[in-house]
């Protein structure tokens, strides 16, 4: 089956220090795949280079085998690829709601109709508050973000991707800086996602790496050390070695 | 920028936004007299709120918005000149160009941040009020454009000495906008334009393709301000080259921020204290009158973020709250 994302040498040069380099991964559909790695492994430029919110100095980006490495971000939105961030990147002044309507409607391509007020696009609502009750947020709808508890301001960053219907879906730490509690909570809610869209996470709780990841790509120093099957890699003495020091 | 995004929460009641209105129409007998310095205010008005557009919903600083007025003030009179003086084919031709020169130099506005969007507008700014200067067989140079001579509004309503059918043509003029404007902010288009103010990156994120949605509004706000100077062109019969002045650029700035930025009522606000303080304080203080008019403006800004109605929604707020303290005791 080919890979719904793929990479092709991919790599990320600021001046001589080599951020990502020659990074070859491959996504495949429906994957639950995670990336590791301890800080600085180039875990965060790797998903900015994915997405297009930085250009690489080496190597391609293929997604459904169709070179998208030239293409802007919001291109590649539109073709499928939905990304979150590491630090709640979110809009503090609107509410959940009217946060997750601006993706919706977007995706549903009427974000430019100049004349209708917003309130009157019931199908978009609706679809708003799907997305909202798959996060268990619809309680918190018309809650300004700002006031949000921070665990659940994380959901408001993943059902901002979700409301672009992506068929990857790109996870920058989703859980960092959410309570161990709420964190199972949140990555139920990930694993809960249709089988359809393939997600590729970044994430440092190992816990939650090996309970629901299914494959696993170590980076290290901008590099990929190892990949293989989630169990595989738990019992790699390398990844061992590099990634969790010598700790037993 | 913060003051623009907090208020953006507040919007008037339909019973306010009633009275705001009708009191303009009131205006035939509540200010008979002086029904030109009304029309100035509401020309003034209709540039505020094309430069709330982008100030307000889209967080674009431009110090050469004259540069759009100007053209619509030009492009109306040198039609006029030349034959065509139907006020209505002014103001459309007025907006269309101003418009489509929006939609040009959008392309190099949008591109930056606000300290190279400053840069650019001031440049645009100058250029063209260079080039009208320049231009003077056709602009009339720094002696202005004579010979405009605008027809009967609908071939029925003509100009009178009083200022009459000017008042009635603008507050026509500047409703249908605002409507026109209120309609598009409250759309889906308009909720974007905020998402971009506010994060720009996350908005990109989302899909938005981001300068394309900044240049339609860029060349919108454009086409307001040009119907603002076609405006202005009809009902005074001329045009100065100060249409293009670097201080009228600089004035829509300060009208916007006494009113407040990202409501709309706060660019009309803002240019009735302006306009209104800028006419008395000179008729008051000739020679020293700016110096009363700085005074005031700092006093505008002690009163905190939002303007006049960022302050008039603060006083309403907390005389409310004291009422409904006083109804429990």
């Amino acid at each position: 089956m080919t890979p719904v994302l793929r990479t092709s040498g991919l790599g990320k040069h600021f001046g001589g220090i080599r951020a990502v380099s020659g990074v070859s991964l491959a996504l495949a559909r429906g994957a639950r795949h995670a990336i590791i790695g301890p800080n600085g492994a180039g875990k965060t430029t790797l998903i900015n280079l994915l997405t297009g919110m930085a250009s690489p100095s080496e190597g391609d980006v293929y997604l459904d085998e169709v070179r998208v490495t030239r293409l802007r971000a919001d291109q590649r939105v539109k073709r499928g690829l939905a990304r979150t961030f590491q630090i709640n990147n979110l809009f503090p002044d609107l509410t959940v709601l009217q946060s997750v309507l601006l993706a919706v409607c977007e995706q549903r391509g009427v974000a430019a109709e100049p004349w209708r007020p917003l309130r009157s696009y019931s199908e978009e609502i609706a679809a708003a508050r799907a997305v909202l009750r798959l996060l268990h947020l619809d309680a918190a709808e018309d809650t300004v973000v700002r006031q949000l508890p921070y665990g659940d301001q994380r959901l408001v960053e993943i059902a901002l991707a979700l409301a672009c219907k992506p068929r990857v879906l790109l996870l920058d730490e989703p859980a960092a800086g959410v309570p161990k509690g709420q964190s199972q909570a949140l990555f139920r809610a990930i694993a809960g996602l249709p089988e359809e869209v393939s997600v590729l996470f970044v994430e440092h709780d190992m816990d939650i790496v090996f309970r629901f990841a299914r494959r696993i790509t170590v980076l290290v120093s901008g590099s990929i050390l190892t990949e293989g099957a989630a169990e595989d890699i738990a019992n790699d003495p390398m990844v061992k070695q590099v990634y969790l020091g010598n700790r037993r | 920028m913060n003051s623009a995004r907090a208020s953006t929460r507040a919007r008037p009641l339909p019973w306010q936004e009633a009275l705001f209105w009708s009191l303009l129409v009131g205006g035939f007998w509540l200010w008979p007299k002086h029904l030109a310095l009304a029309s100035q205010v509401l020309i003034s008005a209709l540039f505020a709120l094309s430069y709330d557009l982008i100030l307000g919903y889209a967080g674009i600083l431009s110090l050469g918005h004259a540069a759009y007025f100007g053209l619509g003030a030009y492009s109306a009179g040198l039609l006029a000149t030349h034959g065509w003086g139907e006020p209505l084919l002014g103001l459309l031709t007025g907006g269309c160009c101003a418009g489509l020169a929006g939609l040009l130099t959008s392309l190099l506005v949008v591109r930056g941040q606000d300290l190279t969007r400053l840069m650019v507008t001031t440049a645009i700014g100058l250029l063209l009020f260079e080039l009208a200067n320049r231009l003077s067989s056709v602009t009339g140079g720094v002696d202005g454009l004579l010979g405009v001579e605008i027809a009967p509004l609908l071939g029925v309503f003509r100009f009178d000495i009083y200022g009459r059918t000017a008042y009635g043509y603008c507050l026509l003029v500047t409703f249908v906008v605002f409507l026109g404007v209120r309609r598009m902010v409250h759309s889906p288009f308009g909720w974007g334009l905020r998402g971009i103010r506010d994060n720009t990156g996350r908005m990109l994120a989302l899909g938005y393709p981001v300068h394309r949605r900044l240049v339609a509004l860029y060349t919108a706000s454009a086409a307001i301000a040009g119907i603002a100077g076609a405006l202005l062109t009809q009902i005074t019969q001329f045009v100065s080259i100060d249409v293009f002045s670097f201080n009228r650029s600089a004035e829509v700035v300060v009208m916007l921020i006494v009113g407040g930025a990202g409501v709309l009522y706060g660019g009309l606000v803002g240019a009735a204290v302006f306009t209104l303080a800028y006419h008395y304080l000179s008729g008051w203080n000739p020679l020293y009158w700016q110096f009363w008019l700085g005074a005031f403006l700092i006093a505008i800004v002690l009163l905190g973020g939002g303007g006049v109605l960022g302050a008039y929604q603060r006083v309403s707020h907390l005389l409310r709250r004291r009422l409904e303290r006083t109804a429990q005791a």
